[in-house]
């Protein structure tokens, strides 16, 4: 029989002003093996854990049952307190009257009730518990940053100058990310390359830096310390190593109709291409999907005048495995597509433009070199209309819930930028609300209305409608003034919404990161632990997370690495002693368990039995390598015999707390 | 075909391929055939059978007869074959010790069918294929066979042999069946129906194990109800919802196993549909994870032991589970 103590928090008055915490205490103390209960106002202070460990060392507890808030926050502080004076620290259990009780009911009766069944059941559990002893696993001191944008770069080096190794998978052809089709950024107007292209060719240069361009995450096995991943460099059909980025090739590919996706389809590309000068790695690809070659043998312009001869049509998607200690997820974001937006007449013209591609029709690198020309014919357009929060705080269903957040600012910005460079063009904006909440962001919109002459119009745009004449007849209401406006507008820039990058989703289930219902990673805590996400040694990093602006994005960059940095400096973490084992006499060697274990801790062998006839026979049984197994409990579910079971959460222990709360 | 198969398995005794064969053999009554295992020609001439009450499945007892010395020939119909090798794919039979011959099915007699038709008295029963002729106590009596079988073969889901190291007859192919129709009805109903339809089903049960024990998909080394430290042993049911319980969580035990043999509801003394609940389950997932038949192969995983990515949320199950 355990001798078990009882120690029922008040959290000041978070619980005991819905619980009546003495009465839980006295209930409790009438439960078969306990010996000692009490009540306390601050249990996890330093007087409430002498508390414990007092009464440890006095009534020789065997077990003990904290009654307070989630174990998340403080079961680590009373299990080590419990260790310190010789308690196995598995023999603490935390029995929530926090978080699942005095906050979730307003009746203190019915709080109380709650509170003392909940005590119930933990003193169940530890009647079943056994001492456990944790090892420990080594920390393989090299990282990986999932995505090359400003986010992933900003990552990457922060790691790499405190002396560790660092990868970028980048799925495009070049580092960069969103960043590089920006041409200035607010509220400073700095040049968007000028500030990122070094930082690009720092990363290249870093020899703890190693960028897998064009590649992708395919497989992640292991856990913090021990990620086993699998990456899939696709085939570029140029050798990385050979090419010199002399870009002869791009000049002489005869296909030169392909829509080049860095100008967002607004002019051409070869089907060899370097996106854009910068590039890093500098590094032509071919696109299969438009290279004659590829596709049907014919052509092979781009070998012949190939210096290098690093033109290799056969190349084929290669797969390589590298372990890494942490994984940060930079994985950015895109514009949504605005099928469901079919009033702005997108679709139907070319002069309707989402912001982005108005970002590369004022960028000197973009298809018009930085004169802002109208895509449908060339002209100066002298009527420009902004239609903000395109896709943004729709609760429609259309677009999405949330505030996309840099919207206001760079629609501010570009609006000021045709003002300071056209002046002759009006800039009308429509808006729901301007948010300007940042360093100088405020003050950055009033430049735009009040120095730059941006009409504001707070209200929606209804519809778009192409004419005849090549103009676009805009429909608005102005909800000040409450009169509808009719605009004849040359050119209309919609700022749309931001989501996350579609390949998020496929990354948060190899990676058992959770995901909020819009995609954006979820972070462990959202106030205290906001760039670690709930999966142990998986960090988050820029706007997969949520909407971003570019100096969060970095802010956020570099408290990811410095938590990546925490962890890699350690040489090895303590394991969880809650792993499972099977039982030998029971396992069918059915599998199940090995299937559906994420860490491939399972393995069988044959194994002789003496069967109670005497005979001997040859099973096949399931054993769990406890070095490898991380405690989720997946095989304990998936065997139908019941031969899996978990240390410190059996099922005897789980239904004995089920029992417990159903008595 | 009988006699062709016996003529078969001595072959196969005799140039020493196997020592034993198992296939099916008279029982109590006439309709009543039992599995059973032959070791030499005089017990084949003497009991084999194989006639249109050959319900019984016997890929289960190769299970243990597959790790007995040297190979047994087994005789398996189509929907056998599905139960063998989802058999094959959790490690329990050894493949290497069965060879197996691949026989043809045009559906069976059910007893229990013909006796819902209010037969009774019934002194012999034999089919000649088409028709089944009974003698009772209150003369003879003649039925359709088409009329006279259950409803797993009525709703035959495949004549093709998926596993077989040789054939006998016409290879058939997949059928396109109507199994899921009654599980719709039940889907149809609203929840409280629906519970009065279990509870008066599942009310009936026994616990005389029977389908369990048949099951294919139930191969524990030690099952969970027979298991004291489980927590769910067997013992008296203090009320019929324990019933329903087992039943329940059997059918998630074969969940994505069961190859839907239709055994439990033959063997089931009560004539409790239980191949229902199992074909709800096979229905639910072939929606949410795809269409896939349990045992049609000896390698795809289980949906329910497989994850991908593109399985579907969690809430959009939730979601489909109804309240209707």
């Amino acid at each position: 029989m355990q001798r078990i103590g009882v120690f029922v928090c008040h959290c000041g008055t978070n619980i005991a002003g819905t619980v009546d915490v003495h009465a839980v205490a006295e209930a409790l103390k009438m439960e078969p093996g306990v010996v000692f209960s009490i009540d306390y106002q601050y249990m996890c202070s330093e007087a409430g854990q002498n508390i414990v460990k007092d009464a440890i060392k006095e009534h020789k507890l065997t077990g003990v049952v904290i009654c307070s808030c989630s174990p998340r926050m403080h079961e680590g502080t009373f299990r080590k307190a419990a260790a310190s004076v010789g308690l196995n620290p598995y023999m603490v259990e935390i029995a929530n009257i926090r978080e699942q009780c005095s906050w979730i009911h307003k009746d203190k009766q019915t709080a109380t009730e709650k509170a003392i069944i909940l005590g119930k059941a933990a003193i169940a559990k530890v009647h079943l518990n056994a001492p456990l002893t944790a090892g420990t696993s080594p920390v393989t001191k090299r990282a990986l940053v999932i995505g090359g944008g400003i986010a992933g770069i900003q990552t990457a080096l922060d790691i790499a100058d405190a002396g560790f190794e660092v990868d970028i998978v980048e799925k495009n052809p070049t580092i960069g990310g969103k960043m590089t089709q920006i041409d200035k950024t607010f509220p400073t107007l700095d040049c968007a390359a000028c500030i990122l292209t070094p930082k690009m060719v720092d990363c290249a240069q870093n020899d703890k830096i190693k960028i897998y361009s064009y590649s992708e995450v395919t497989d992640v096995k292991g856990f913090v310390g021990n990620f086993t991943v699998t990456i899939k460099r696709k085939a570029r059909y140029v050798d990385e190593t050979k090419c010199t980025g002399c870009g002869e090739c791009t000049e002489k590919c005869p296909m030169k109709k392909v829509p080049n996706e860095f100008n967002l389809g607004l002019d051409t590309r070869r089907a060899i291409y370097i996106p854009f000068a910068q590039a890093v790695p500098k590094v032509a690809t071919i696109d299969p999907d438009y290279c004659n070659m590829i596709k049907n043998g014919k052509c092979g312009l781009c070998a012949k005048v190939c210096g290098a001869g690093a033109i290799d049509y056969k190349q084929q998607d290669q797969f390589i495995e590298e372990k890494y200690g942490a994984i940060v997820v930079a994985t950015g974001f895109n514009p949504i597509k605005l099928d469901n937006f079919d009033e702005f007449a997108y679709s139907q013209s070319p002069d309707v433009v989402t912001s982005l591609e108005f970002e590369r029709l004022t960028n000197a690198a973009g298809p018009t070199a930085g004169t802002l020309l109208r895509p449908s014919d060339g002209k100066h357009p002298h009527t420009i209309v902004f239609v903000q929060c395109v896709g943004s705080r729709d609760t429609s269903g259309c677009g999405k819930p949330y505030c996309s957040k840099i919207c206001c600012m760079y629609t501010a910005k570009h609006a000021m930028l045709t003002r300071e460079k056209y002046p002759d063009t009006d800039v009308y904006v429509f808006y729901i609300d301007v948010r300007t909440p940042g360093k100088n962001f405020d003050e950055f919109y009033r430049r735009a209305v009040e120095q730059y002459g941006v009409h504001y119009i707070k209200g929606m745009v209804g519809k778009v409608v192409p004419q005849s004449d090549g103009t676009l007849k805009v429909q608005a209401s102005d909800l000040i003034s409450n009169e509808q406006l009719h605009i004849d507008a040359d050119m209309v820039v919609l700022a749309t919404a931001i989501e996350p990058d579609k390949s998020a989703r496929s990354l948060g289930t190899m990676l058992t990161a959770s995901m909020d219902t819009n995609d954006f990673f979820t972070e462990a805590h959202p106030k205290l632990r906001p760039v670690e996400s709930p999966t142990a040694g998986v960090f988050l990093s820029g706007a997969c997370q949520g909407p971003k602006d570019i100096p969060e994005t970095v802010a956020q960059a570099g408290a990811a690495a410095s938590k990546v940095i925490g962890l890699l400096v350690k040489d090895s973490l303590t394991c969880n002693p809650c792993v499972a084992h099977s039982n030998e006499l029971m396992c069918n060697g059915c599998s199940a368990c090995e299937k559906v274990c994420p860490y491939g801790a399972i393995t069988y062998m044959d194994k002789e039995f003496k069967m109670p006839d005497r005979t001997v026979a040859i099973r096949r049984v399931a054993s769990v390598n406890e070095a490898v197994c991380q405690g989720c409990g997946a095989c304990t579910v998936a065997c139908p015999s019941g031969a899996m079971d978990l240390k410190g959460f059996s099922n005897s222990q789980i239904m004995a707390e089920v029992d417990a709360i159903c008595k | 075909m009988q006699s062709e198969m016996i003529r078969r398995a001595k072959e196969l005794l005799a140039d020493g391929t196997v020592n034993r064969v198992i296939g099916w053999k008279a029982g109590e009554f006439d309709y009543d055939i039992t599995p059973a295992v032959f070791t030499c020609p005089e017990q084949l001439d003497e009991g084999f059978l194989y006639n249109d009450f050959c319900q019984a499945n016997v890929s289960k007892y190769l299970i243990k007869e597959s790790r007995k010395e040297g190979k047994i020939l087994a005789f398996l119909k189509p929907c056998d074959t599905y139960s063998f090798n989802q058999l094959i794919k959790e490690h329990r039979i050894w493949r290497d010790n069965v060879y197996v011959i691949g026989v043809p099915c045009d559906g069976k007699v059910d007893v229990d069918t013909v006796k819902q038709k209010g037969l009774q008295g019934i002194l012999s029963m034999q089919c000649d294929g088409q028709t089944v002729t009974a003698q009772t106590l209150y003369g003879e009596e003649k039925f359709d066979k088409a009329d006279s079988m259950s409803d797993r073969c009525l709703n035959c889901k495949s004549k093709k042999h998926v596993a077989y190291d040789e054939l006998m007859g016409e290879e058939g192919e997949v059928l396109d069946s109507h199994r899921f129709d009654m599980v719709e009805k039940i889907e149809a109903m609203s929840s409280e129906e629906r519970f009065n339809f279990w509870r008066g089903e599942l009310s009936r049960c026994i616990r005389c194990n029977a389908c369990r024990n048949v099951c294919p998909a139930c191969t524990c080394e030690k099952c969970v109800f027979d298991n004291d430290a489980s927590g769910i042993a067997q013992k008296a049911a203090a009320d019929s919802f324990e019933e329903n319980m087992f039943h329940i969580i059997r059918a998630f035990h074969v969940a994505s196993r069961c190859t839907d043999c239709g055994e439990c509801s033959r063997v089931c003394p009560q004539n409790i549909p239980l191949h229902l609940l199992n074909r709800k389950f096979i229905k639910d997932i072939n929606e949410f994870y795809g269409e896939y038949q349990a045992g049609e192969d000896t390698t795809t995983r289980p949906p329910l032991q497989a994850y991908t990515t593109g399985d579907v949320e969690p809430s959009i199950v939730y979601q489909k589970g109804g309240n209707n």
